[in-house]
């Protein structure tokens, strides 16, 4: 973990509300693990003081790279940066997937929206191939389908309103996936948290394994506030345990969706 | 250039500490920042048993702050001692244990429990976390339930005593005094102030507890004026907390009287502060032509004469 003023080599504009953010960060880069996140703060947000967490997507040599979404001030001061321009940004941060080991299982990925950042260099680093489900609203909200193709992945699309790939929901082609077998495999999932406990849901029925990465809010990031906390099943009941630091990405079986009475 | 103060039988080597509750148990920092860097290291808010805390969402951030009502979530006695104690007597620095309870007898079992512990620095009594229902604030709100409370702190240890004082009330000084009173070796100025957000979409609180602690840049004058009043009140030393993020923020809390200062929730979104603010105050002071941190305090005050 390294706190670090990173440099802007690229911030453009992917489709739609998404953008792709490139920095030079030369003490970060080269330690992430996938499913990894950063938390960076965006010197443009005056009042608003906290920093912002995103999932590292990509790595290359001293750059990593971000793919957000504009959904409110934090993420849309951040696309109006210019490459030259500085950020702080601390990472890497929490405990990522895991790699499949080589000849281990083969994943199964799940990713809905910015998911697909989250669940890159997985893919790049899986020493087996596998299958890239990837859901969206509209055909603007499928990131990234070329770059999981390049990896030699197989990359099945749907979006609700039908305008690319299957109409639909993520979790249905991959039901159909796990009706024709389960053995040797394994889900990696990051998105919107309902997606994550249908995924959840689908891996307890079919008794595959499961790691999915689960999006909080959070205010410190590593560890301090106790914001980001999920009920987590323990050998002895539950216990709130912190998605930035215990997670985000934790095993299907010990999520609590609610928390027990 | 002298930096270290005293708080009643407890030095700092430097004035700049840090907030209970924004700074975990220093371990988690420990590989941001040289935690022997600090005056001193202030840990979450322990009780006797583990705590799991409030629902969620716990924190929301406001205009120029942040509310939380974390639900003072914690390890309890024993589990801090196994857990975070280890590391935490390593450190060079003075550790100073922030400690609750829901009853008075709690308050000093806890007390007591920390007096046989080697190496700690203080005990910071909070009496005054608006997020919980039983105990904690109704303690900081009532002066004469505040003396019970310090006083059966008092008689179950030898560590240094460090009041936290609430905001939450008409005029401090009475609160001030009865902790001196009562035994206190100094005061903490000032937890976080009641609030609370509603998200308009839904028409629901923003907070799982509905309402929280107000902290940040946003509490600065707030609580600088805390300050101000209590140093009239009391000779008992003051740390001065409440929205500081710069060396500025932090000359201005000692100018009003404190002896120190703690940074909480700039931590959670600039870790460098605190060692920020004690190089800024390095500086001023050197600029100032000034040799030892200690001419500043209460220097606002003594200069209306
Ligand atoms: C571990 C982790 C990894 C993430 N990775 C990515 C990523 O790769 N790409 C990406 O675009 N985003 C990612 N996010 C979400 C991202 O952090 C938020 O979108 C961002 O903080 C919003 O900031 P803002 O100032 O633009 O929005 P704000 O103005 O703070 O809020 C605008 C709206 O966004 C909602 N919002 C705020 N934070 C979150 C959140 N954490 N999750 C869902 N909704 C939120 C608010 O409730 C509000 O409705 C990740 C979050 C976590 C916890
Ligand atoms: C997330 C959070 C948790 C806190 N937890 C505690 C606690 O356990 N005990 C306590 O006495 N004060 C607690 N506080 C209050 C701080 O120690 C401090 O008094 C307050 O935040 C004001 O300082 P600031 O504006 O610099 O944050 C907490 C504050 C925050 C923001
Ligand atoms: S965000 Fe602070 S503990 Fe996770």
């Amino acid at each position: 973990m390294f706190e670090d003023t990173v440099t802007i080599l690229a911030n453009e504009r992917e489709t739609d509300a998404y953008f792709r953010l490139v920095v030079s960060a030369p003490r970060i880069a080269p330690r992430v693990q996938p499913g990894q996140f950063a938390h960076v703060r965006i010197p443009p947000l005056r009042e608003a003081l906290l920093r912002r967490p995103f999932s590292i997507f990509q790595v290359a040599g001293d750059t990593f790279s971000l793919l957000y979404k504009t959904v409110g001030k934090g993420t849309e001061a951040l696309a109006r940066m210019r490459p030259g321009e500085t950020l702080s940004a601390i990472g890497p941060l929490g405990q990522g997937f895991t790699v499949p080991a080589p000849g281990g299982e083969t994943p199964l990925l799940v990713a809905g929206g910015y998911g697909m950042a989250a669940l890159y260099l997985l893919a790049q680093r899986s020493p087996q191939r596998g299958v890239v489900f990837v859901g969206g609203r509209r055909r603007v909200d499928i990131l990234c389908e070329r770059e999981f193709a390049e990896l030699g992945w197989e990359v099945r699309v749907t979006t609700e309103d039908g305008s690319h790939g299957e109409r639909g929901l993520v979790t249905q082609p991959l039901v159909t996936e796990l009706r024709r077998g389960t053995t040797g495999r394994k889900l990696f999932a990051c998105g919107p948290t309902p997606m994550l406990r249908a995924v959840a849901r689908i891996a307890e029925e079919f008794g595959v394994p499961a790691e999915i990465s689960l999006d909080q809010p959070m205010c410190c990031g590593v560890g301090v506030c106790l914001t980001c906390v999920v009920p987590i099943r323990t050998a002895t009941g539950w216990e709130y345990q912190r998605t930035c630091t215990e997670g985000p990405v934790f095993d299907a079986r010990v999520v609590l969706w609610e928390v027990p009475e | 250039m002298n930096l270290s103060v005293s708080l009643g039988r407890l030095t700092l080597p430097n004035p700049v500490t840090v907030a209970s509750g924004t700074f975990g148990y220093g371990v988690e920092y420990a590989r941001l920042l040289d935690l022997n860097q600090l005056g001193a290291v202030v840990v979450k808010g322990i009780r006797l048993t583990p705590v799991r805390g409030n629902p969620t969402p716990r924190t929301v951030e406001v205009a120029s702050g942040l509310i939380n009502a974390i639900g003072l979530q914690g390890p309890g006695v024993d589990g801090f001692i196994e857990k975070y104690w280890p590391f935490l007597k390593t450190l060079r620095v003075p550790v100073i244990i922030n400690i609750w309870g829901t009853t008075l007898e709690e308050y000093a079992e806890v007390a007591r429990r920390f007096d046989a512990l080697e190496g700690v620095g203080a005990l910071e009594l909070n009496v005054s976390c608006p997020n919980i229902k039983a105990g904690g604030a109704h303690f900081g709100t009532d002066c004469r339930l505040l003396a019970e409370v310090v006083a059966a702190c008092r008689r179950a240890t030898r560590l240094p005593l460090i009041t936290k004082l609430s905001p939450n009330v008409v005029h401090i000084a009475p609160y001030a005094r009865a902790a001196a009173e009562a035994g206190s070796d100094a005061l903490a100025i000032m937890n976080s102030y009641p609030a609370m957000a509603i998200d308009i979409e839904t028409a629901r609180p923003r907070l799982g507890n509905v309402t929280g602690g107000l902290t940040g840049p946003c509490i600065k004058p707030i609580a600088l004026k805390l300050v101000w009043d209590a140093y009239q009140a009391v000779k008992i030393p003051i740390i001065g907390m409440g929205g500081i993020q710069s060396a500025a923020d932090a000359i201005e809390f000692l100018l009003a009287g404190a002896s120190a200062v703690a940074v909480g929730t700039a931590n959670f979104y600039e870790p460098q502060t605190p060692l920020q603010v004690l190089a800024g105050l390095r500086a001023f002071l050197e600029r100032k032509g000034l040799t030892d941190v200690r001419q500043l305090v209460g220097a606002a005050q003594h200069q209306l004469g």
